[in-house]
């Protein structure tokens, strides 16, 4: 009996923070204003102006997270290789940002890309061109890979550590050169590290609305700027609700296909 | 004697600072069960992973079959090395575990099938092809991993305490199977332990270690009878030190007791250091006694009493011996001389590389 009183704090929290706001969101995408059964919310997202928000929100969380991992993998490697002493001086320094407001960040990269920002400045002082580079699709890939790149390096680092000196010693001693074993012992042993990493970039950079509203402008419009845009200045909470819902449906699935890579379902976030 | 297969030369290797290796030099022929023994930070899994090329040392040379392999990657060199946490792949299956080094030296399918097959009938896990590393037991995976060196048939296996996470009784039967191995293999093994008996019981030669430095060199029954320090008196098996003069050859002076030994060539009247072994020590009626004294303490361990008997002098004798005598009885301390074993008292600058401090 009284296990159970000790658990209910956690269940008005589930119930009052989690499901009923999820139901709510599953009852607004599936009604109309008066409050009648449809699913128009959910299938306009076949209209051409919100399949190319999603269809832009999908490649370019793909991309960042793919740039993620490029630029993660050989810095954790480097950070495991160094020590413990130095290695975790140096995540420290990596993770230091994180504990900057995410907000801030974001608004420190308009400031240095704007038309008249800081790289601009420096260009025409060195007597170059000055670049669109705002309110571009590479500014909004900066700003994921900026913002989230920790999310990657900290899970494959953090694998990465696990996998004991003598493994690799064991594969060098048997002949492989390193190439070899980066390619049939690293590379695999990492894997769940790797699967984390991907969802914990893939996932926040397709919802994201901030970024793209700072970075992109008006003029790139995620599936996250819709739906925001949808509660706040359309004032639909209904088409809001039911795109959030298909979007919910596409982390689903890219969670079901990561993690048909992640036999052993150590390294899954969720 | 012919050339060693495996010469170290005047290896050093220190570690931010601290030395670990002083001047080493050691051969190892070929076809030869070669244990290095001694207690922890002694010195002795460092010499293997320079061997195996894990660690380069600071100075010095590793000479294999006659060439410098000092400068070559591990995977350049002609040895295989059985790891202590038996390292096998847990992201492959035991086949998978075994081929790795043939296929990486890209040898065909069906040699590689048959070497498998081979390797586990050998560690006696036949059958285990499709196992995963996680279903086996600490000692199947190090039999494993025995199994994964040996199919890339190297002239010398490097074993870095490769039992010490087995339970004794695994342990004991992993030492028969080793000994097995190495003599249906015919290759050199290098084994390396702080078990003085598992060294014992397996090797042809222990080399005993301790601070860097070599102690002493040769078969178990020279280790074990003729220790030639202190050090290795202790280490190896439990044994009585005691402080005693050499009269002149074969007489030793004990606590004023005057016993007969078998050593030669100490000069006369040399302090010297002695060594009984608690299994030699006879206890006879306190008039047949070269020495008495009082059985002050007695344990039950199995095969043996242990016993500490102290002699007017207060020097507690430690007497293994299945005749119990109880405690409180005078006794009288008998050892034939062939069982004392004199060895010369370190001089002062050879302490600190003896590790002896008391």
């Amino acid at each position: 009996m009284s296990k159970k009183l000790l658990a209910a704090p956690y269940l008005i929290w589930m119930a009052g923070f989690i499901i009923i706001p999820l139901a709510l969101i599953v009852y607004y995408g599936l009604t109309t204003r008066d409050g009648i059964f449809t699913a128009a919310n959910v299938v306009s997202i076949a209209t051409p102006e919100h399949a190319k928000a999603l269809w832009l929100s999908l490649w370019l969380s793909f991309l960042s997270t793919l740039i993620c991992l490029v630029l993660a993998y050989p810095l954790a490697m480097i950070l495991r290789n160094r020590g413990v002493g130095r290695g975790s001086f140096i995540v420290f320094i990596f993770i230091l940002p994180m504990w900057m407001n995410f907000l801030l960040r974001t608004m420190a990269w308009q400031t240095l890309l704007e038309k008249n920002g800081v790289i601009n400045g420096i260009l025409s002082l060195l007597h170059l061109p000055n670049q669109n580079l705002i309110n571009t699709a590479g500014a909004i890939i900066l700003g994921m890979v900026y913002n989230f790149l920790p999310f990657m390096v900290l899970p494959i680092y953090n694998v990465l550590c696990k996998i004991d000196d003598d493994t690799i010693n064991a594969a060098r001693d048997l002949g492989a050169n390193s190439l070899q074993t980066l390619l049939r012992i690293w590379f695999p042993l990492s894997v769940p590290g790797v699967i984390s990493g991907i969802t914990m970039v893939f996932v926040p950079a397709l919802t994201t609305f901030v970024i793209s509203n700072l970075l992109g402008g008006s003029k790139i419009l995620l599936i996250g700027n819709v739906i925001e845009q949808e509660f706040t200045r359309g004032s639909n909470w209904h088409l809001g609700s039911g795109l959030s819902l298909v979007l919910m449906v596409f982390i689903l699935i890219s969670m079901a296909v990561i993690a048909k890579y992640d036999k052993n379902g150590e390294g899954s976030a969720f | 004697m012919s050339q060693p297969l495996i010469d170290l030369k005047h290896i050093t290797k220190s570690f931010d600072g601290t030395v670990v290796l002083d001047d080493l030099n050691l051969s190892v022929a070929e076809n030869t069960f070669v244990t290095l023994l001694g207690p922890s930070g002694c010195g002795k899994t460092t010499t293997l992973r320079i061997i195996g090329g894990f660690e380069t040392a600071d100075q010095g040379q590793v000479v294999f079959d006659g060439e410098d392999i000092s400068k070559l990657p591990p995977n350049k060199r002609q040895l295989n090395t059985v790891f202590q946490k038996y390292a096998l792949f847990s992201h492959m299956n035991i086949a998978e575990n075994i081929a790795f080094g043939l296929k990486i030296k890209g040898k065909s399918k069906s040699y590689i099938q048959d070497k498998i097959k081979y390797a586990l009938k050998l560690v006696n896990l036949d059958g285990y092809e499709n196992r995963s590393v996680s279903s086996l037991s600490g000692g199947q995976q190090q039999r494993i991993a025995i199994a994964r060196a040996i199919v890339n048939e190297p002239r010398v296996l490097l074993l870095d305490e490769p039992l010490g996470a087995l339970d004794l009784k695994l342990r004991q039967d992993m030492q028969y199977e080793l000994i097995r191995l190495k003599n249906e293999l015919g290759i050199t093994f290098i084994y390396v332990t702080h078990d003085q008996e598992e060294a014992l019981t397996m090797s042809d030669t222990i080399v005993v270690m301790n601070q860097g430095y070599i102690q002493q060199m040769g078969t178990p029954e020279q280790i074990y009878n003729e220790p030639e320090n202190a050090f290795v008196a202790d280490f190896i098996g439990e044994s009585n030190i005691v402080p005693g003069i050499m009269i002149r050859d074969e007489l030793v002076e004990i606590f004023g007791a005057r016993f007969a030994c078998v050593d030669k060539g100490f000069g006369n009247n040399r302090p010297v250091d002695v060594v009984i072994r608690p299994e030699d020590i006879d206890l006879v009626d306190p008039s047949a006694g070269t020495l008495t004294g009082v059985c002050t303490h007695l344990i039950f361990k199995g095969v043996h009493y242990e016993m500490e008997v102290t002699t007017p002098d207060g020097f507690e004798w430690l007497v293994h011996s299945t005749d119990l005598c109880p405690v409180g009885k005078e006794v009288g301390i008998h050892v034939d001389p062939f069982d004392i074993q004199i060895m010369n008292k370190p001089a002062s600058e050879d302490e600190e590389a003896v590790g002896v401090n008391e």
